[in-house]
């Protein structure tokens, strides 16, 4: 131990040549020296690798399908290493004309192919991209419907639904509001638990729909690895953001954040949630998957209602102010208009798997956060009054949930 | 619209660079933007690049290869062909390449062509990788079948052989590799129509060759494109040429792969049908004949109208993907 000590002393203080550059020029020196040998490598034509082997790997993913009258366009992106030239397009087994994808799409480059196709509504198309190589890549489209116009009316519609679907039901559901005021603390611990378990469903429920959006796209940019990343870059900003709020206020409630805080905190977790339901509702209905019917929005607000529940629980004994419950509502609920419009109008599976992995981080986050507040007196962290409260919560979420898929 | 392509395509100007008609010159402007005008065809009305694959469909309709004759000491003609495997990257639609496997250079191989009872030689070289044999369906002795295991058997690659026999029956036949797995090895394009004509010849007519065959792709064992005489939609682009009231013969040979059946079928007329060419009485008077891999007929007819029309396998999925043509009758 003497001697390492002694040894990490002397190379302090050794005087190198090194030394006498300044620190920053030393933290370049080992950039420089990639530059240098990625150039030398690159210029060289990468020496003794030799040529890669086998057929050029073609592979598009179809970002985006857009049916219009007597046409279909796709947007497609290169997920694979080589560039790929779209020669012909077949649909359903007869070669069409189309336009655009002129030149070979580079490596995660994106093209859009507009094919004339007298496509009849209801009907199924099977599209295959033959490439310069011969080889296909299909696409399917199961249901032929024309893509609603992006215009004012549309997004009138798709804001009505959010505020449908997220607004309304947690605005009602946070009239439980007087309720959880009168009830008695073991009481309220089982509903803190009915929080923790509608939310828990909420998390895997948005970790599982994201994981499935992230397999449908272009893999290019990580597929369902987007889900997770989501997940723990939300999980850390509200991690920080709790801390940061904790310090500014300096609430002396050691267990963590104070009881405004996690109403908030909760919201904003569910307000992430619901921007991705949202997106899931418009992109379902702009593909023509999803009948807006009475059933929907009604399995929707009962779904959404206990969302309602879960941001008051905390709050029970504190006394907000209309303004900031009607925030706290608006910042759960408004999410899902903002999430219909990109669902509609730009739908991109692995911009929305990023966006399902936020959400489910953000709710799991708020799981943590809530937790201590499930102790009873003895200090129990799992007081049966509170399990029952979870596991009921899961039954109720899954419950709801039935009624609604998208 | 689309039931009228024949009639809109008569209308739609084209043009390629291998069409020496003036009529032609004009851009191929019904196939740009939304509208689905005219006939099936490939983007924009593009062609493949007839002068790179070295034959061009047009040209091999009327190529019939006599090969070199001479006489035997008993008075009968000798007549010989030389035949090489090589492998040979083509264009089978504009901008999709495959690697053909081709007998002289070419999909289908040369239209071997002789007269009943005379004396053949085929002289086989493999100049591929891979073992190959030149099969011909007729009367001949089991050791000049090229089939695997039986006379010469496979040629290995760089080997050679020489198949013999009489030229029997009169009729239309067909050549083919035979070597496994078959179905690759017919696939890739080893393969090509053999005439015997009779004794008595049939009447001066305007003769031309259909190997109706397609080209899997992406080696899924199915086809993506399909065509007589190997380019799609090559007899859309330019129509064959025909002269009113002048009798029409196609020798038509069937070698798809991957699928059970194909067809032939002709607009505004019917035709006589020889099944095999082997007899000279025609067996019906039809406008549409199936045929199995390895069937083959003789067609006559003649067109009393001039104008264009349309001839096509009568599978639709064929003809969309290719399949289909015209003539051109003045």
């Amino acid at each position: 131990m003497e001697a390492r000590g002694a040894t990490d002393r002397d190379l302090r203080r050794a005087p190198t040549r090194l030394g006498s550059l300044p620190a920053w020029a030393l933290g370049l020196i080992p950039l420089g020296l990639i530059a240098v040998a990625i150039g030398a490598f690159v210029a060289l034509g990468g020496p003794g690798l030799g040529e890669r082997r086998g057929p050029p790997a073609e592979e598009l993913a179809v970002e985006r399908t857009t049916l219009r009258p007597g046409v279909i366009e796709l947007t497609v992106r290169n997920d694979g290493p080589d560039a790929v030239s779209v020669a012909q397009v077949i649909v359903n087994d007869a070669f069409t004309q189309f336009s655009g994808a002129e030149r070979p799409i580079g490596r995660l480059g994106t093209a859009t192919i507009r094919i004339s196709q007298p496509w009849i509504e209801g009907e199924a198309y099977e599209i295959a991209m033959l490439t310069s190589t011969g080889g296909t890549i299909a696409h399917e489209i199961p249901v032929a419907v024309e893509t609603p116009r992006t215009g004012a009316g549309f997004f009138g519609l798709m804001a009505l639904l959010g505020v449908y679907v997220g607004v309304i039901p947690i605005a009602l559901g946070m009239l439980w509001l007087p309720w959880i005021r009168r009830i008695p603390p073991a009481w309220l611990r089982a509903v803190m638990g009915l929080t923790i378990g509608l939310l828990a469903v909420l998390a895997i429920d948005a970790t599982l729909e994201g994981l499935e959006l992230a397999g449908e796209g272009s893999q290019a940019f990580g597929g369902a690895a987007l889900v997770l990343i989501g997940g723990v870059v939300s999980y850390l900003l509200l991690t920080g953001v709790t801390a940061w709020i904790a310090g500014r206020r300096e609430a002396a409630e050691a267990a963590g954040a104070s009881a405004g805080t996690l109403a908030l905190l909760i919201a904003i977790g569910i307000g992430l949630h619901n921007l991705g339901e949202g997106i899931a509702i418009g992109s379902a209905y702009s593909v023509g998957a999803l009948a807006l019917g009475a059933f929907l929005v009604v399995g929707f607000a009962l779904h959404n209602t206990t969302e309602g529940l879960a941001i008051v629980a905390p709050i029970a004994h504190v006394k907000p102010s209309l303004a900031r419950l009607a925030a706290l509502g608006l910042i759960a609920g408004v999410p899902a208009v903002f999430g219909a419009w990109i669902g509609a109008a730009a739908f991109n599976h692995a911009l929305a798997a990023f966006l399902f992995g936020v959400g489910a981080g953000a709710i799991v986050q708020v799981i943590v956060q809530l937790a201590p507040s499930l102790r009873d007196d003895e200090g129990r962290t799992l007081p049966p009054v509170a399990v029952a409260g979870v596991l009921t919560g899961m039954a109720l979420m899954f419950g709801t949930g039935l009624l609604v898929s998208v | 619209m689309l039931g009228t392509a024949a009639v809109l395509h008569s209308s739609v100007p084209h043009r390629h660079p291998w069409d020496a008609d003036a009529q032609a010159a004009d851009r191929h402007a019904g196939h740009a933007g939304d509208a689905v005008a005219g006939h099936a065809d490939f983007r924009d009305g593009r062609t493949v690049d007839h002068r790179a694959n070295g034959f061009d469909p047009h040209a091999l309709l009327r190529d019939f290869d006599w090969g070199k004759t001479t006489r035997l000491p008993n008075g009968r003609v000798l007549r010989e062909w030389e035949l090489t495997a090589v492998e040979k990257e083509i264009e089978v639609a504009p901008g999709v390449r495959f690697a053909a496997w081709t007998y002289n250079g070419r999909v289908p191989g040369p239209t071997l062509r002789c007269r009943e009872g005379e004396r053949l030689r085929i002289v086989f070289a493999n100049a591929s990788s891979h073992p190959h044999t030149i099969h011909f369906h007729g009367i001949h002795p089991a050791e000049m079948d090229g089939v695997p295991g039986v006379g010469a058997g496979e040629i290995a690659p760089g080997g050679r052989t020489t198949y013999e026999f009489e030229a029997l029956p009169a009729g239309l036949h067909l050549y083919h590799c035979h070597v496994r797995p078959l179905a690759e090895h017919i696939a890739k394009g080893l393969y090509g129509a053999f005439i015997v004509d009779h004794d008595k010849a049939r009447p001066e007519a305007d003769e031309l060759v259909m190997v109706m065959n397609g080209f899997d792709t992406n080696f899924d064992r199915a086809n993506e494109v399909y065509a007589a005489n190997t380019i799609p939609f090559a007899y859309m682009d330019r129509p064959i040429r025909a002269a009113r009231n002048e009798l029409v013969r196609v020798y038509l040979v069937n070698v798809l792969e991957y699928d059970l059946v194909n067809s032939f079928h002709l607009h505004g007329n019917l035709f006589d049908y020889f099944p095999t060419g082997t007899r000279t009485e025609p067996s019906e008077l039809t406008d549409t004949v199936m045929l199995c891999q390895g069937q083959r007929g003789i067609l006559e007819w003649r067109f009393p109208y001039a104008g264009r029309f349309m001839f096509h396998a009568h599978q639709s999925e064929f003809t969309e993907l290719g399949w289909q043509g015209m003539f051109e009758v003045s």
